[in-house]
């Protein structure tokens, strides 16, 4: 059994769809390298299916997903169902930074998003949460 | 899907494998990374299937557009109907250990199966970035990409040892990128065969490609004296202009020109031979290297020798001695 003490934890820092703010995606990607996790970052402007193919092609432990527009609603599931679909949601962590309503949170948890994290949350929270619920795998 | 489980038929996972499925090939890559146990049976089975990609290393210094102008490659090539798996290595953090791997942001490729990119980070392991990118090679190459590109910063020793795993190296200078006696210095020229002038649109680009053809002619001329070999490869200097596609078809024909020099010359016959070479001794190694782990930790591990050491009851030589005695005693009659 390989835990993720004995190895680096493997993210996929994600914007999606047409929202072209990405500087809290760049303080997370900054923070989780600090960490000592390996980042990989998607750049703008991506599609649901893009993102979906990147976290397995990279096999990532954790996908965070950066959204600010407010079209979580739709790109969010959009994800999920995807990474469904290939087998890899077991796998994988997946949040969600940005602008989300209290009530569109909750869907998304419903969903299968692990945690939410808005505006202004410290980084060590964000990186203390994924060390503690990042899946082990072999 | 197979290839998850410690007790994983390797037949299972190479089947799934050669079947062309996205996952397994991911896991596997990871596996090379962390070094599973149990990649191993995988690889040997899998490297027989390997030989027939065509492999790329492409390197240079930060900011040269190696990310740029390998996109562009992937491009092209897709264009001629070939599919093309990307190996890009980025410098883990000296401090952390963790890294930001940034070659996803220039590939947009929605739901093309015919292009695979990976990130690998260098971990910090002198010399293991160079095996564990080699394997992942084998799995690209077997896998069934014709194309198997390996993206580098060339900035040591690290990377010239990554791009070793490949057949043909192009290496990316930027216009302008310091005086005659920074080429000197940059050691990674001399493992190119292929010059890239990238930016070539700027100015000073053509001051560039004249250096480097003085370097080259130099060069020649040490390799002339040396040996009277008449099939040397002379690499030649191409310029791109990566963010546009200038050039792309020309340094494609320059690599194509350098494979099919290869092959006339059976220079795959012998860069294959050191590759194996390269191999065989890494696994002894590492082999070798956990064997001495076992012993040590059977012996109480470092911290109990550097305590007696300390102590003054022994001193370092002869604490070696005493773990690698034994196993000489054993090899002697082998």
């Amino acid at each position: 059994m390989h835990t993720t003490a004995d190895r680096p934890i493997r993210c996929l820092i994600a914007k999606v769809g047409l929202d072209g703010h990405d500087r809290g995606a760049h303080v997370i990607a900054r923070a989780f390298r600090d960490a000592g996790f390996e980042v990989v970052y998607s750049g703008l402007h991506r599609s649901p299916e893009e993102i979906v193919r990147a976290a397995i092609q990279e096999d990532v432990d954790v996908l965070g997903i950066s959204i600010l527009s407010g079209a979580h609603d739709t790109l969010v599931p959009d994800v999920i169902e995807g990474l469904r679909k290939a087998g890899a949601f077991a796998d994988t962590l997946v949040l969600v930074g940005g602008i989300v309503p209290p009530e569109d949170e909750r869907r998304l948890k419903e969903l299968g998003v692990a945690e939410v994290f808005g505006p202004g949350t410290p980084t060590g929270e964000t990186v203390a949460f994924v060390r503690e619920h990042v899946r082990e795998r072999v | 899907m197979p290839g998850r489980g410690e007790n994983v038929d390797p037949d299972a996972v190479v089947d799934a494998l050669l079947a062309g499925d996205e996952r397994t090939l991911a896991r596997v890559i990871s596996r090379i990374e962390n070094r599973t146990e149990g990649v191993r049976p995988v690889l040997a089975r899998l490297s027989r299937h390997a030989g027939e990609a065509t492999v790329i290393g492409i390197t240079g210094a930060p900011g040269a557009g190696k990310s740029t102008l390998v996109d562009g490659l992937v491009d092209a090539y897709r264009e001629r109907d070939l599919t093309v798996g990307v190996l890009a290595i980025d410098p883990s953090s000296p401090y952390s250990g963790g890294a930001v791997l940034g070659d996803r942001i220039r590939m947009h490729r929605d739901g093309d199966a015919g292009v695979f990119v990976r990130s690998m980070s260098a971990r910090g392991r002198l010399g293991g970035l160079s095996r564990a990118a080699a394997e992942a090679v084998t799995v690209l190459d077997a896998a069934g990409f014709d194309v198997v590109l390996i993206e580098t910063v060339g900035a040591g020793q690290n990377e010239v040892d990554v791009v070793r795993a490949a057949d043909t190296v192009a290496v990316l200078v930027q216009p302008e990128s310091g005086d005659d006696v920074q080429l000197l210095k940059a050691g990674v020229l001399e493992i190119a065969d292929v010059f890239v002038v990238n930016k070539a649109d700027l100015e000073g680009a053509s001051r560039t490609v004249a250096r480097l053809e003085e370097m080259r002619r130099l060069r020649e001329r040490a390799t002339t004296d040396r040996s009277s070999e008449t099939d040397e490869w002379t690499p030649p200097i191409v310029e791109t202009v990566a963010t546009t596609g200038t050039g792309i078809a020309d340094l494609i024909d320059a690599l194509d020109a350098h494979r099919n020099h290869l092959i006339e010359t059976d220079g795959f016959a012998t860069t294959a031979r050191s590759r194996h070479a390269a191999t065989i001794r890494a696994l002894l190694r590492a082999d070798l290297e956990a064997l001495l782990e076992t012993t040590l930790e059977r012996q109480g591990g470092i911290d109990g020798l550097v305590r007696r050491v300390e102590a003054g009851e022994t001193d370092p030589y002869a604490a070696v001695e005493s773990m690698v005695a034994p196993i000489e005693d054993c090899l002697e009659d082998r």
